[in-house]
């Protein structure tokens, strides 16, 4: 059971078990793996909590219900999931500033948690509009073939490069 | 198969959380969760999340669809709208940048103890919560599907196993340069 305590495992075996993971959830669930919907879910549940059943006649409410639902207890399993294996291998570490961040950037922690506020909200606002993220279009989509999820991968990661060497390499190395 | 199951709500619950404690896991052990590993991605210095996802593609690819071929499972494609995509898409890469996590891995990385991720969650939030609010003025627009077709073998009207066979022969070839020059 050494494996288990192990820091990290090829990424290709990490790939293989993720792409059987997608089989279990089609068979057992009829679902495909996705995360961004649950933010959506949860952020209809906060604003009912706070303004009352009113935001139910909002359009978007109605296709996505303010509840908790299969991929949000998904999202749920995933930071316990992560939280074991970082346990196991001993990497659970309380962390404000990554280490290429304050590399780049020092160590204003305003900073940081300002530009982690805004890149989530641009990643919330874009996979909404988009369809979907990194796991529902850009695993589960490109894995059933589904044309707007290679395209969505792809706009992903060039979106993604073109920005981060634009601040890490430009900005950064200024 | 498994239809039973599939309509039971409080099991599939706990389905969704199991399935979601192994996805952080493999996740976390692949260093997907990593600020470091995402970033050094974006910056071309290392390739550990492209190899993990497209390795869980070609897994995922060969089993959806022969379990689809004997009846097994349906399949779930997403629609295709060329104008909510191209947008949401880049819009989406900025943030990835910004955050250096997604929604998947961002969970993931709270999980290990990462606050910035944290506050990354909370602003995904806010960008649903914002989407929600302009979604019906845009919903007859850049996400109107436009094609009766969602997937590669659909709209070039051929077998699936004709575009499945060849992508996984790129990707043998490509893993073989990568690994092994």
């Amino acid at each position: 059971m050494n494996w288990l305590f192990l820091k990290t495992w090829s990424p290709y075996l990490v790939g293989i078990g993720i792409g059987i993971l997608s089989w279990i959830s089609l068979l057992l669930s009829n679902k495909a793996i996705g995360c961004s919907t649950a933010y959506v879910r949860t952020g209809g549940m906060i604003e009912k909590f706070l303004r009352g059943k009113q935001i139910k006649e909002r359009k978007y409410f109605q296709k996505f219900e303010p509840k908790i639902d299969w991929e949000w207890m998904l999202v749920i399993g995933i930071i316990i999931g992560s939280s074991l294996s970082a346990a196991l291998s001993g990497q659970f570490e309380i962390e404000i500033i990554p280490a290429i961040w304050s590399q780049t950037f020092g160590n204003n922690i305003f900073l940081r948690l300002i530009s982690a506020i805004i890149g989530g909200t641009l990643i919330g606002f874009g996979s909404r509009l988009a369809g979907g993220c990194t796991s529902g279009h850009g695993i589960s989509g490109s894995l059933q073939l589904s044309v707007g999820s290679w395209l969505a991968l792809a706009l992903f990661f060039i979106g993604g490069i073109i920005t981060s060497i634009s601040l890490f390499q430009l900005l950064g190395g200024l | 198969m498994f239809k039973k199951l599939h309509e039971k709500k409080k099991a599939q619950l706990l389905l969704g959380l199991l399935i979601g404690i192994f996805f952080g896991f493999l996740l976390q052990k692949g260093g997907a969760t990593n600020y470091n590993v995402i970033i050094n991605q974006l910056l071309l210095r290392d390739f550990t999340i492209i190899k993990i996802m497209i390795t869980a593609v070609i897994t995922g690819m060969i089993g959806a669809y022969l379990l689809k071929k004997f009846k097994k499972i349906k399949l779930h494609p997403k629609p295709f709208y060329l104008k909510g995509i191209v947008l949401g898409g880049l819009i989406f890469g900025v943030g990835f940048a910004f955050l250096g996590y997604c929604p998947g891995t961002g969970a993931g990385a709270l999980g290990t103890g990462s606050i910035d991720a944290l506050f990354g969650i909370i602003g995904m939030i806010l960008g649903s919560l914002i989407f929600s609010r302009i979604y019906p003025s845009i919903s007859q627009t850049l996400q109107k599907k436009e094609k009766e077709w969602e997937t590669i073998p659909q709209a070039l009207g051929i077998n699936p196993w004709a575009i499945i066979l060849p992508i996984i022969t790129i990707y043998l070839v490509f893993v073989y340069f990568f690994e092994f020059f």
